[in-house]
């Protein structure tokens, strides 16, 4: 019997990658173990080796090919004592998206300004900033990752402050876990770009000590889950020292990395924490959703002279936004951003929740339900005033997060508007957020667990009474 | 290799003997199957029917092999998340193993733990961590639970070179010589911390003096030897369960894989994973001394691989099949109804 090869998945989130290259050709016999392919993911090229021996019939996809799609097959292996030149390609075709596209799949759009990047969210994100007031008329647009917009702020604040360095695990020689901090022990080398060992404790208050002797460090955790180890210094050290010392020993210090769930990593690897930071009083907490904001956003924290915790989302990394092409590009920590004008109910949301709320009100749009998108940016401070008045205006509010709801961001938020908007709500404010457990690991429950578009639409109709 | 060690044991020594065919035998056996399972998991991974991070244990198997080899029914394990052959090492079901990393009801923790979180109370087996270093703080309660019972059981923290950088496996150390705890610590150096080796993040690389100034024994030992390991893993018994307290084992031993699926591995060459694959590989090392002692010939082993595979099979088969847990358990298991 024959054995057919299937395009695998390299990473927990990769649904398609590039075939680049072919370490086999037809006639070649492989032992598992044997580098057959490489393989390109927006992540890092992989190889690829097989798992079971036999001879290479066929090669059923072409070198160069992108857009293969995880498991369909690419080759086909025949068995020890099989005829490999009797083997058939199996007749569906196999589903390989033009490789002729000339333009590669993160080229910045030409012109800028007409063409949407990033999918759904592009459209909303653009027409919200060609209304920022911040961006000079004619700006250049450059379509760029989150994960190149942190990168890109991280690199010009080094270039311009000696005081500014990297530090965590696996930042350096591996280029990042999540590849966020490519290409910056290459400019900056090994002194201002550190790879740590395992102890997150450890490096954390070495970071705090070393902010309050005159460095602006920016410590990545590989995911805030492992900034737990960590948070007795974020805390104790970092957070409360200003107050302790009468305002003598300030702490310019940025902790920063995923937050959140990421895909399929379990209870442990997929918590929220943006209401535990925001809880507490020396620390500004900062958690954009598109890479205009991640870029002016952490270049603003890394300026700051306090300590500020950055929350990022793994499954935004890759996403492609609109950031304006100028010399210095920083925006003010502390002020939401009204992303999409609605005047039936106000959605609030930070980080890849912000998505979710646009799309939400899409569909929303699509059913007479006007929805205004508030996205918070910054938690702590949490620009109330932006929220309230909003509030003023649609009467309605829906809070959205992806943690648990208890003690969250929405309750903080829902207790804002009480006291502040109380005459002007026509329902009770709504909160929606991550089931009350933590995070199974199985397919549909996690599906179940995480707060999604639907759950969104379905709190803004309640609110409006529009069941 | 000749193995090195930090200071006498009070522990008495046990006699060196060559292990006998049955022995050889199981250890090929069992070795097998947590290579068989990996890769099998591997391929399953690839066709996205295990999703999330998946660590293999592939390269490592003469480690949690030998080791057990040495332990008693009632003595604890745990490690962190490269946890698949440890488990099997503890006598759990593959099928049972195989279903948790499709996230399916018939998994270990019924589809709600995956690769890294998965337990057996009924084989003494607690985890299963994905926080890097948890697994020795939490060894280290199990082992002092023993003291505290005097029931003659030991618990045995398997954690990498990595993770013997962090804070707590220090804190651990002091405590358990300070209480003499039944614990044994092995060290799994791989050679690499995902993408950083040793020397990139420890100052001292000889891992098994870690104790040194807490005055725990420790021994380095071939990990790619399971009778080396087994050996070194009989001492370590003998001196914990003797009263003596807690043991350092550094296992030098390598990973094939990347460190979980999603690595282009470019910190190491080819070259060098091939090297040690065609010359310091566990199974081969205890096939040739199979053969050579005339234990077992090419076909019989070849037939064992064959029911070793079929066995892995039906746990594959078994984890497809097997239904994704019912919504309702989303809420369940969250406390202890009172
Ligand atoms: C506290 C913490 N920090 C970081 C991580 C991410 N991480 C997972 S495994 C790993 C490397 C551990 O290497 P090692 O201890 O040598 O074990 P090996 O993977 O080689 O078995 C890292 C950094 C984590 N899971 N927990
Ligand atoms: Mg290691």
């Amino acid at each position: 019997m024959s054995i057919e090869i299937l395009m695998p998945a390299l990473s927990p989130t990769m649904e398609e990658g590039t075939l680049a290259k072919w370490n086999i050709k037809e006639g070649d016999t492989v032992e598992s173990g044997d580098v057959i392919a490489e393989i390109e993911t927006d992540k890092a090229t992989m190889e690829v080796e097989a798992v079971e021996e036999g001879v290479v019939a066929k090669l059923l996809v072409a070198e160069g090919t992108e857009g293969v799609k995880v498991n369909s097959p690419i080759a086909i292996l025949a068995e020890d004592g099989e005829d490999a030149s009797a083997v058939e390609a199996p007749s569906a075709k196999v589903e390989t998206p033009a490789s002729n596209d000339e333009t590669p799949v993160s080229a910045p759009a030409s012109g800028g300004s007409g063409s949407a990047a990033g999918g759904d969210e592009g459209g909303a994100s653009k027409a919200s900033l060609a209304s920022d007031p911040e961006i000079p008329e004619g700006t250049k647009m450059v379509s760029t990752t989150v994960r190149d917009a942190l990168r890109d702020a991280m690199a010009e604040e080094m270039r311009r402050d000696d005081t500014v360095f990297v530090m965590g695990e696996e930042v350096a020689e591996y280029q990042g876990a999540y590849k966020v901090t490519r290409g910056l022990l290459d400019e900056f080398g090994p002194r201002r770009v550190v790879d740590t060992p395992i102890t997150e404790h450890g490096f954390a208050g070495l970071g705090v000590g070393a902010a309050f002797n005159g460095l602006r460090p920016v410590v990545e955790f590989m995911t805030f889950n492992f900034a737990m180890q960590a948070i007795d210094h974020i805390i104790n050290s970092a957070a409360k020292t200003l107050y302790m010392s009468g305002g003598q020993m300030g702490c310019p210090i940025v902790f920063r990395g995923p937050n959140g769930a990421a895909s399929r990593v379990g209870a442990q690897h997929s918590h929220d924490y943006s209401s535990w930071y925001a809880n507490v009083p020396g620390l500004k907490v900062v958690a954009p959703y598109d890479a205009a904001d991640a870029k002016g956003l952490l270049k603003a924290a890394i300026r700051d002279p306090n300590p500020v915790v950055f929350l990022e989302h793994e499954l935004i990394y890759g996403e492609s936004f609109d950031v304006p092409d100028v010399e210095d590009w920083v925006l003010p920590i502390g002020k939401a951003k009204v992303r999409r004008e609605g005047t039936d109910v106000t959605i609030t949301a930070h980080s890849r929740m912000v998505g979710f709320a646009l799309k939400a009100a899409e569909i929303l749009a699509e059913e007479g339900i006007s929805a205004e998108v508030i996205d918070l940016r910054s938690l702590r401070p949490l620009d109330t005033d932006t929220i309230v008045q909003s509030v003023k205006k649609t009467n309605r509010i829906v809070c959205a997060e992806e943690g648990w709801g208890r003690m969250g961001v929405g309750a903080e938020i829902a207790a804002v508007v009480t006291a502040e908007a109380f005459d002007y709500l026509d329902a009770p404010p709504a909160r929606v957020h991550q089931e009350d457990v933590p995070l199974p690991y199985a397919g549909n429950l996690e599906k179940l667990s995480l707060p999604g578009v639907d759950d969104i639409v379905k709190a803004a109709k309640a609110v409006c009474y529009a069941e | 290799m000749t193995s090195k060690r930090t200071s006498k044991t009070t522990a008495a020594k046990s006699a060196v003997k060559a292990a006998g065919k049955d022995e050889l035998l199981q250890y090929y056996r069992d070795m097998l199957m947590m290579r068989r399972f990996e890769e099998k998991a591997g391929q399953l991974y690839g066709m996205g029917l295990i999703a999330g991070f998946c660590h293999l244990y592939i390269g490592q198997e003469a480690v949690v092999t030998g080791i057990q080899a040495a332990l008693e029914e009632g003595d604890q394990v745990i490690t962190g998340y490269r946890d698949h052959a440890h488990m099997l090492a503890c006598g759990m079901d593959p099928k049972g193993v195989m279903a948790e990393l499709t996230g399916r009801e018939g998994g270990y923790s019924r589809g709600k733990g995956g690769s890294m979180h998965m337990f057996s109370r009924e084989k003494q087996f607690y985890g299963g961590h994905g926080i890097v270093g948890a697994q020795v703080a939490l060894g280290t309660g199990l082992g002092f639970a023993d003291w505290y019972k005097g029931n003659g059981k030991l618990s045995v923290a398997y954690f990498g070179d990595g993770a013997a950088n962090q804070g707590q496996v220090y804190e651990s150390f002091n405590m358990a010589k300070l209480w003499n705890l039944p614990v044994i610590y092995v060290i799994e150096n791989n050679q690499y911390a995902m993408g950083t080796a040793v020397k990139r993040a420890s100052s001292e690389i000889e891992l098994y003096k870690r104790g040194i100034s807490f005055g725990i024994p420790g021994e380095q030992v071939d990990g790619m030897d399971v009778e080396a390991v087994k050996r070194a893993a009989e001492k370590a018994v003998a001196h914990a369960r003797g009263g003596n307290g807690p043991y350092i084992l550094e296992m030098k031993t390598y990973r094939y894989r990347g460190h979980s699926m999603s690595d282009p591995a470019k910190y190491r060459t080819r070259e060098e994973v091939d090297d040690i694959r065609s010359h310091h590989d566990p199974i081969d090392l205890i096939k040739k001394r199979l053969i050579e002692g005339k234990h077992a010939s090419e076909d019989e082993l070849k037939a064992l691989d064959k029911d070793v595979k079929a066995i892995v099979n039906e746990a594959a088969q078994f984890a497809k099949d097997s239904p994704e847990p019912d919504p309702s358990e989303l809420y369940t298991d969250v406390l202890v109804e009172v």
